[in-house]
């Protein structure tokens, strides 16, 4: 069966910037994968060229995204708009301002059934409010009527998802879903939709930068840096046996469990320089902050090695140097 | 909270908060106007060319003018508490009921202006935003640039010599065909060419206004998260523009009418004088060249209660249109 989702070779450029180079990857129906990466690793950019809603400044300059067979970069405006909210949906990392302030939310999840389903407005209504169900909100028909400003960030970001899902999209986008609410509230929006991607057979695209909701909900993790994939794998594969530096340094830059209930007490290692040592780099964009760079890692951008189909790592010298001592068990 | 507690409350506020507002308006107007040189007598006496110290002396007791100042602004609020608005010397007739008959006038004079000047200025705002940067922005900045700069009676004389002078499209000024025995719509279709040129030179300069403020409320509004969801949900363009940007975009444009209502109460004046349009604004030219203070009283009372109306509209407006507002 061929896949639901195959990025190819997708490279997009600003006018004086390439933020996302040479990304490929692909993912079944109903598949969890997890993109990580820091802040300009250009995870998110990725999401939005997946939604042909790039800024205005930026576009895919190669590349292909096909989406069930269809290849997206061809579509024109008309045929795009029709996938949007219908086949593939997106929530975004803002639900404080990603909701409309004026008008109700039980208008605004309905709208997008006027779109593509043609309902009417009372069928809409009636139609928002199953979904906040769904979504669980209590007292739906009553809440139906709110504006957004009458509930909390982590009640918008279930109207974010009931609007997402109101359509049963095969691919649902979710750019840091969870990054702007409460401890709490984040493994509650999580488990939502993880139920809801089973309950509706989704594949979800998970952008993160939360290694512990990697370990948790991703099927498979895709490790970005500077644009670029720098090693996927399956989570167990991942935090057991990290073989990229950068993903080895990320791991032990986060905080874990020991023996499931106490904080290592040791302090976190960070990894030196940030990401912005990337631009201008010509070899590996790693190359500057590695702790193992040789010379030979500057002459060029070293390419994907595929281990087993699942485990590919940009990165020849990946010995089973055991950085990471403990099993896996991040902390939330 | 539904939206009718929610306006109910506003309006409560506004209203409570009018009473002491019209009251110190009157005592102030009242104390202003006392400070200008003559009264009505010496204009009335002056006009009959003939008057002698005597005749003055009677017409001034007459009218109430020779008592003291606190007791004739005390005799005036007390026909205010009686719903009275007092006795005009100049033209022998109650002020309420000289008001009243020039009232419609203004009121629609203003009505139809204020509405051109909302949708043609959000519709070529809203052009402006599009366009931003680009040949139709740039050209309608230049022509909102010039209704902006340029005075209305400039812009009304000009009205007139290519529409009534050399074209002959439009009558040059009065309301209605003197003497025409129309009746329904054909009276109302009359009416309303003598409208179109008054009422459009005073709408220019707020077309200006409001084509700018739309822009940038417009731009400011399109760069928000919700706007890229509602692309995410597949609506067109013109959808999220209509639906999702206008909408916030309009709530500072209804503050900025609200506000432009008293100013335009104010050009009225020029344009009614222009176009010699039978309204309050020419009353006001007229009683303040004949000094009568208890018709110029009146019409700035109305005036202020026109705008404490014109306020309260826009609160409502604005707990219409943004739900946050009416909820604190």
């Amino acid at each position: 069966m061929a896949p639901l989702l195959q990025v190819e070779n997708l490279t997009i450029g600003f006018p004086r910037a390439e933020p996302v180079r040479d990304l490929s990857f692909e993912m079944g129906a109903g598949e969890t994968l997890a993109i990580v990466g820091e802040s300009g690793s250009g995870k998110s950019l990725t999401a939005l060229a997946l939604m042909q809603l790039l800024p205005r400044a930026a576009q895919v300059t190669s590349g292909r995204i096909a989406f069930n067979g269809r290849d997206l970069l061809t579509l024109d405006a008309r045929e795009m708009r029709q996938l949007r909210g219908r086949d593939i949906a997106m929530i975004f990392q803002e639900p404080m301002t990603s909701l409309n302030p004026v008008m109700s939310i039980g208008r605004q999840i309905g709208e997008v059934l006027k779109v593509h389903e043609k309902l009417s407005g009372r069928a809409a209504r009636e139609r928002a409010i199953e979904l906040l169900r769904l979504v669980r909100i209590p007292a739906a028909e009553k809440r139906v009527d709110d504006y957004p400003h009458q509930l909390s960030g982590g009640m918008r970001q279930r109207v974010m998802i009931a609007m997402a899902v109101a359509c049963r999209p095969k691919l649902l986008i979710a750019d840091e879903p969870t990054t702007a609410l409460d401890v709490t509230i984040q493994a509650q929006v999580l488990d939502l939709l993880d139920t809801l991607r089973r309950e509706l057979q989704m594949a979800v695209v998970l952008i993160t930068h939360d290694l512990g909701v990697v370990a948790q909900w991703a099927d498979r993790v895709v490790v970005m840096y500077a644009g670029r994939k720098v090693e996927q794998a399956l989570p167990g594969d991942l935090f057991n046996d990290p073989l990229h530096p950068y993903t080895r340094g990320l791991l032990s830059a986060s905080p874990r469990l020991k023996n499931d209930f106490h904080y290592l007490s040791g302090r976190l290692t960070e990894i030196p320089g940030s990401i912005v040592s990337a631009a201008g780099e010509t070899g590996c964009p790693f190359r500057p902050r590695c702790r193992q760079a040789r010379a030979s890692c500057s002459h060029q951008v070293p390419p994907l090695i595929v281990q087993t189909p699942d485990r590919l790592v940009a990165c020849p010298f990946t010995s089973p140097l055991k950085a990471v001592p403990d099993a896996a068990h991040l902390s939330l | 909270m539904p939206a009718l507690v929610r306006i109910g409350r506003t309006l409560r506020r506004t209203l409570l908060q009018a009473v002491p507002t019209i009251l110190g308006i009157v005592i102030l107007n009242f104390f202003l106007l006392q400070l200008a040189p003559g009264d009505a007598a010496d204009v009335l006496a002056g006009e009959a060319g003939s008057a002698t110290e005597e005749s003055v002396a009677a017409l001034r007791a007459r009218f109430g003018l020779n008592s003291p100042v606190l007791e004739q602004l005390a005799t005036y609020l007390g026909n205010l508490a009686q719903f009275s608005l007092g006795f005009s010397p100049r033209y022998g007739m109650p002020v309420a009921d000289l008001i009243a008959q020039r009232l419609p006038g203004t009121l629609t004079l203003m009505a139809v202006a204020l509405l051109i000047a909302i949708l043609l200025g959000v519709v070529l705002g809203s052009l402006m935003a599009t366009f931003a940067g680009r040949i139709p922005d740039r050209l309608l900045s230049v022509f909102s640039l010039l209704f902006y700069s340029i005075p209305s009676f400039w812009i009304g004389l000009m009205l007139i010599v290519l529409f009534s002078v050399k074209l002959g499209w439009l009558p040059s000024g009065g309301a209605a065909t003197i003497g025409s025995q129309l009746k329904g719509l054909p009276a109302l279709l009359d009416k309303a060419r003598y409208m179109v040129l008054p009422a459009t030179s005073l709408a220019l300069f707020y077309v200006a206004i409001y084509a700018r403020l739309t822009r940038a409320a417009m731009l400011e509004v399109k760069n928000q998260d919700f706007v890229r969801t509602a692309y995410a949900k597949g609506l067109t363009p013109f959808g999220v523009t209509a639906r999702h940007i206008l909408r916030n975009a309009l709530i500072p444009i209804t503050t900025m009418a609200g506000m432009h209502i008293g100013g335009m109460l104010g050009g009225a004046v020029v344009v009614e004088t222009v176009y010699s349009w039978p309204g309050l604004g020419r009353l006001a030219f007229e009683a303040v060249m004949g000094r009568d203070f208890t018709v110029l009283l009146g019409i700035l009372l109305l005036s202020s209660l026109l705008v404490i109306i014109a306020n309260a509209t826009v609160d409502l407006v604005h707990a219409w249109l943004d739900p946050r507002i009416g909820a604190r």
